[in-house]
């Protein structure tokens, strides 16, 4: 059984599409980087996995079931937006807060409960930490509670939207070690987004790059090319590689570090969704 | 004290008012929608005075006029967050139509400033009942959807992935939160909400880091400040609202300030 699969399928936001006729399989157990500039859909194609964003064409299935919202064996931590950052509530209770979350009632928690928030700390070494109030964590802190908050309810996919995202690099390290080591420990599948491709190359085992409305999933050999991503970008791109590190250039400039410093513009993200449309 | 009627009845609806509104008010915190409890005041003002005018009794207008702005409120969502200068007009024609209907009925200028300000003092026993059963309601209907409210106030994302709909106890909450307005009304006023509301949630989630432990003392802050309000204004003879802000105030500064001297 595949952990996803998407038949032809096209997801529309706001008018105009964002992904057209994507065919894809990523099968249980796989760690798969999703790639690709500002607004080429990476956090709509984990919005439509959880069954947010209907298919407008062709279908999707998810650990072998037609994606539908609420399905408790897909974990996901979504990019940040609004940050709790400034709460004094304990990450005991930030993570606590998403056992059972869907059901009514008083959000006092049994036995049970508490010890499948325990787990899910220790999954990701955050026992002790979670102690502590939310504001007087760090970034990389926070990520780790996020990654238990999706761990809860003990999913078999997990989908991390851009957990690197406006951490340091010695933190990125530590995220990246802790997301490969729970696909491994765990046995399950991880789909995990990024701007960078470099601090995900020794945890994926394949690569899912998006732009401009398509989609190529391969092996970074087959997919981090000259061709495939000329034709995703929709300009020459040079591939070049230093000492094990990738770096994909356009012009002479490094696109992906272009984009994560425009990370913030969302008119970025809108130059980008405009073109897509011209196209299609 | 205690020896008059008019002080039982005072401290009863206190009682009943400040628990409600600091468990209520942990949750509007929280979910940084403190405005929107302003907000829905202001709106239940015009309500109050409407009522008075065609002879209903204010408790009922403003009830009214609270809970349906709040369920709009609810529905626009997001779309109102972001507009600011619509909501202040709303809110500036609001007042504006109450003072109308007030002078449409020149003989209530004290049922105004209750209005404006509260009167605790001239709390009737049948007001304390209505307070009672209005206030049980109110925190029923809390309990029972405090838990998914909980979960779409910390992590909205996450939460809709999982199957709560943020708009449905986006609307039910400030249903929750109009109720309580109205209630809080009678004892501070339409323009005091945010010391029975605000000050001690904010105060009791500045001192605490669970949530349990938070409500606690939310609704104890609550308690203590209208008691200690009501009681002072007795011996002071100075308006009871007052007291209550300025403890209020008192409250959550001395919680605030030892995060400040450590820079935060």
């Amino acid at each position: 059984m595949n952990a996803v699969e998407f038949r032809d399928v096209t997801l529309r936001l706001g008018g105009h599409n964002v992904l057209a006729g994507i065919s894809l399989e990523i099968a249980a157990g796989e760690f798969i980087g999703v790639l690709g500039p500002n607004g080429a859909g990476k956090t709509t194609l984990m919005r439509a996995v959880l069954g947010l964003v209907p298919a407008s064409r062709g279908s999707i299935h998810v650990l072998g079931q037609p994606a539908a919202r609420g399905n408790p064996k897909v974990g996901y931590l979504p990019q940040v937006r609004k940050t709790a950052g400034d709460l004094r509530l304990s990450g005991w209770d930030f993570v606590a807060a998403v056992v059972e979350g869907h059901r009514l009632g008083l959000p006092f928690r049994g036995k049970a409960a508490r010890a499948e928030v325990d787990r899910a700390l220790d999954l990701v070494g955050a026992r002790e930490l979670a102690r502590r109030a939310l504001a007087e964590t760090s970034g990389g802190e926070r990520q780790r509670l996020l990654l238990a908050q999706a761990l809860i309810g003990r999913p078999r996919l997990l989908l991390l939207d851009e957990p690197l995202i406006n951490l340091d690099p010695r933190y990125q390290g530590d995220v990246m070690a802790l997301a490969k080591s729970l696909q491994v420990e765990l046995g399950i599948t991880i789909l995990f987004s990024a701007h960078e491709l470099n601090p995900l190359l020794g945890a994926l085992d394949r690569v899912l790059y998006l732009g401009r409305g398509q989609a190529a999933l391969g092996t970074v050999d087959d997919v981090i090319t000259e061709p495939v991503l000329s034709r995703l970008y929709g300009a020459e791109i040079d591939v070049l590689r230093v000492k094990g590190r990738i770096f994909v250039m356009s012009g002479g400039n490094d696109v992906e570090r272009a984009a994560h410093l425009h990370e913030d513009e969302a008119a970025h993200a809108h130059d980008f969704l405009g073109a897509s449309r011209d196209d299609a | 004290m205690l020896e008059y009627d008019f002080m039982q009845n005072a401290f009863a609806a206190a009682t009943i008012v400040s628990i409600v509104s600091g468990l209520v008010g942990y949750f509007l915190v929280l979910r940084g929608q403190t405005f929107a409890g302003h907000a829905l005041a202001h709106v239940g003002f015009t309500g109050a005075t409407g009522a008075v005018l065609i002879g209903v009794a204010p408790l009922w207008g403003l009830t009214m006029m609270t809970v349906a702005a709040g369920i709009g409120m609810g529905m626009l969502g997001e779309q109102l967050a972001q507009r600011d200068v619509a909501i202040g007009i709303v809110l500036a024609l609001s007042l504006g139509f109450g003072l109308l209907f007030l002078h449409f009925f020149t003989a209530y200028a004290t049922q105004a400033t209750a209005l404006l300000f509260g009167n605790v003092l001239a709390v009737d026993i049948g007001t304390v009942w209505t307070l009672l059963w209005l206030g049980a309601v109110t925190v029923g209907a809390l309990a029972v959807i405090s838990r998914p409210l909980l979960f779409a106030s910390l992590q909205p994302e996450l939460a809709e992935a999982k199957g709560v709909s943020l708009r449905l106890y986006s609307v039910i909450f400030l249903a929750i939160v109009a109720l309580a307005v109205a209630l809080c009304v009678q004892i501070v006023g339409v323009l005091l909400v945010f010391a029975l509301m605000v000050g001690p949630a904010a105060a009791a989630q500045r001192l605490t880091t669970g949530i349990g432990t938070g409500l606690l003392l939310s609704a104890g802050l609550a308690l203590v400040e209208a008691w200690t309000g009501i009681a002072l204004a007795f011996y002071t003879d100075w308006p009871c609202s007052f007291w209550i802000t300025a403890l209020s105030a008192g409250v959550y500064l001395i919680a605030a300030l030892p995060r400040v001297s450590h820079g935060r």
